[in-house]
């Protein structure tokens, strides 16, 4: 089985992120670079899948040389090989963007799935997986916490408010994972040994087939006007218990319309 | 050529276990520590990220890396919890090593699998009630062959790693003749082979120490590990290689005072400002932090010596006496800094403080490395 694991390089959750003024688009090289969190739980059930029913398994990445960190971390973990699909002109892609791209290196891999975290930490639109699936003309199995395969047909439990659906298509297929589906290994010193002679294609827009005009900040369908800071978080309100304190804290969270 | 730079490898590895330390170890250990229980489900994870084999070759279930490997990660867990670190040490550093560098081809094919993957732990039975690094005039432990087996008598103090479930066994060293110190594998389970209680520790409440007694213990012949009457001179390079390592798990309890000082003095507020806007504290966290970056150089430079085959013994000892150091006066700065929150158990400096103490007195005591250095200048006392 030829499964392929998109993987976003974001930054790091723990360290301050901020849009750059110029174009409003994400500073990336002011913070360190991680692997998204929920591309971590694509890449292990991958992995798991791997290990299950043979196959191999592809790391694909978009973004910056320093996504190259990420890339490597994915192939410490047990992956095969990668596709770094890196160019400038694809700086400030959206999610059509971004569908449309990994579309075009998607053709050139080929997949029988294709598997990747419901959402990115940074711009949390969550549209990617829905959008790739239909430029792909596949099935899309959104928000797996469980994944099966038996033969070319795939069944996922899908969380849902009320607990979960379960879902069934036939391979080829795309699937976005949620953080319940397993526990992402450590890369061992081994992975880490082995990564360094795992091939990593690099591509620009014009390998991959790529029209330059539909991806990049002049490309994108969706634009960010304005920005602003977060306010700072305000302090707690300290309630002291004077026989009172049950009354006091059902008038705040009724103030917040919390009840 | 003067380079301490990390290799992108020794990097990415330092990199895993640092996490592996803060999402694993961190959420849990206190409450183990506090209990008194061994962290079995880390140690398990632990042998899956393959750290019980970093040193040892991929033939042996190993991950074909080096000592200094080791030392990384014991750093990265020490900045965390010494329990689990010292649980590494000892399966690695005293419990494979020796059967990996002096066992035979079969003893090697039988038991570093298992111990490579942390499915099973080995401890080393050097340490008597009578002494540990007087060696051999302190040593009780007798073994004499009989009809091909050797027949041990004898106890051994303060064991790491020798009573938990998973442990195989215990590489026991003894008298095998005047004067003539051999090692010799002593399963668990075999009969007269007494594994005590835990004893109430201090510090590394949640790692396992034994003490073990021997009455007419017998095993086959080819349970020596290594040549007759090379004991000595085996476990001396044991006890060096392991020196770095606790310098290692040294460093990493210093630096972990150093992150936990770091975070609280932003956020705790006396007299209207955070305490870490007086230059009294910065002053003792930035000595905080020369201690740890200077003995990890002292360590680092050691495990460079050792890994290019050169001499290492003086190096090794530095280290250890100058991390052990540094982590100790850590220790009791970082609660200092705490005050009162410094002296409770659920606050991870209380924990390293109870945790450094050992430090400067297994693998050696300091007064020992202090006997080493003196002598590799060339001072006898005889």
């Amino acid at each position: 089985m030829n499964i392929v694991v998109c993987v976003k390089q974001v930054p790091d959750t723990e360290s301050p992120r901020k849009l750059k003024s110029d174009d409003n688009t994400l500073d990336r090289a002011a913070a360190d670079g991680v692997i998204n969190e929920l591309d971590e739980y694509a890449i292990e059930e991958a992995l798991l899948l791997k290990e299950a029913h043979g196959g191999e398994v592809t790391v694909l990445t978009m973004g910056p040389d320093k996504a190259t960190d990420s890339i490597r971390k994915a192939l410490a973990m047990g992956a095969d090989k990668a596709v770094h699909l890196v160019d400038d002109a694809l700086a400030g892609s959206d999610a059509l963007g971004t569908s449309y791209a990994i579309q075009q290196v998607l053709g050139r891999t080929g997949f029988d799935l294709v598997i990747l975290g419901a959402e990115s930490t940074d711009a949390r639109t969550g549209m990617l997986a829905a959008m790739l699936a239909e430029r792909l003309g596949v099935p899309q199995l959104s928000l797996a916490n469980k994944v099966e395969i038996d033969g070319s047909s795939i069944t996922v439990q899908r969380i849902t408010d009320y607990g979960y659906d379960k879902v069934e298509a036939s391979l080829p297929a795309v699937v976005s994972v949620v953080e319940k589906i397993n526990e992402p290994r450590y890369p061992s010193f081994k992975g880490i040994m082995a990564a360094k002679k795992k091939p990593v294609e690099k591509l620009g827009v014009a390998d991959a087939g790529i029209d330059a005009d539909k991806v990049g900040l002049a490309g994108a369908a969706t634009e960010v006007v304005d920005f602003a800071d977060a306010p700072p978080r305000e302090k707690g309100q300290i309630v002291t218990d004077e026989g009172d304190g049950g009354a006091k804290i059902a008038e705040f969270l009724a103030s917040k319309k919390f009840v | 050529m003067i380079d301490f730079t990390l290799s992108e490898e020794h990097r990415e590895l330092r990199g895993s276990v640092e996490r592996f330390a803060r999402e694993v170890v961190a959420p849990v250990i206190g409450d183990l520590y506090e209990r008194g229980e061994f962290p079995y489900e880390i140690v398990a994870q632990m042998g899956k990220m393959g750290l019980f084999g970093l040193p040892f070759p991929e033939e042996y279930g190993g991950m074909g890396g080096d000592y200094f490997a080791l030392c990384l990660a014991l750093e990265e867990l020490a900045r965390v919890d010494s329990s689990v670190a010292i649980t590494l040490e000892a399966g690695v550093s005293l419990g494979a090593m020796p059967i990996y560098r002096f066992g035979s081809p079969e003893q090697r094919r039988r038991w570093l699998p298992a111990l490579c993957s942390g499915e099973r732990l080995a401890a080393f039975g050097l340490t008597e009630p009578g002494g540990g690094s007087d060696v051999p005039g302190g040593m009780r432990t007798t073994a004499r062959l009989e009809d091909g087996h050797w027949v041990i008598n004898g106890s051994k103090s303060f064991i790491t790693n020798s009573g938990t479930d998973i442990t195989a066994f215990t590489t026991v060293t003894a008298l095998t003749g005047e004067k003539e110190i051999s090692t010799i594998l002593v399963p668990n389970g075999t009969p007269g082979f007494t594994v005590g209680r835990k004893y109430s520790k201090v510090g590394w409440s949640a790692s396992d120490t034994r003490e073990l007694s021997l009455h007419d213990v017998r095993v086959p012949e080819e349970n020596l590990v290594g040549e007759r009457g090379r004991g000595y001179a085996q476990f001396l390079r044991i006890l060096d290689e392991g020196r770095i390592a606790i310098a290692a798990l040294s460093v990493g309890l210093a630096q972990g005072c150093v992150d936990e000082c770091l975070r609280y003095v932003r956020e705790r507020e006396a007299f209207g400002r955070a305490i870490g806007e007086y230059q009294a504290i910065q002053f003792k966290v930035a000595d905080m932090e020369v201690r740890a970056h200077t003995a990890r150089l002292a360590y680092y430079a050691a495990a460079a010596r050792m890994l290019a085959g050169e001499p290492f013994k003086k190096e090794a000892a530095i280290a250890k006496l100058v991390a052990s150091n540094a982590a100790m006066d850590n220790a009791r700065d970082a609660t200092q800094i705490f005050g009162g929150y410094g002296f409770m158990n659920e606050y991870a400096v209380g924990r390293f403080y109870r945790d450094a103490k050992i430090l400067e007195v297994g693998e050696g005591t300091s007064e020992v490395q202090r006997m080493l250095i003196a002598r590799s200048l060339g001072l006898s006392s005889h």
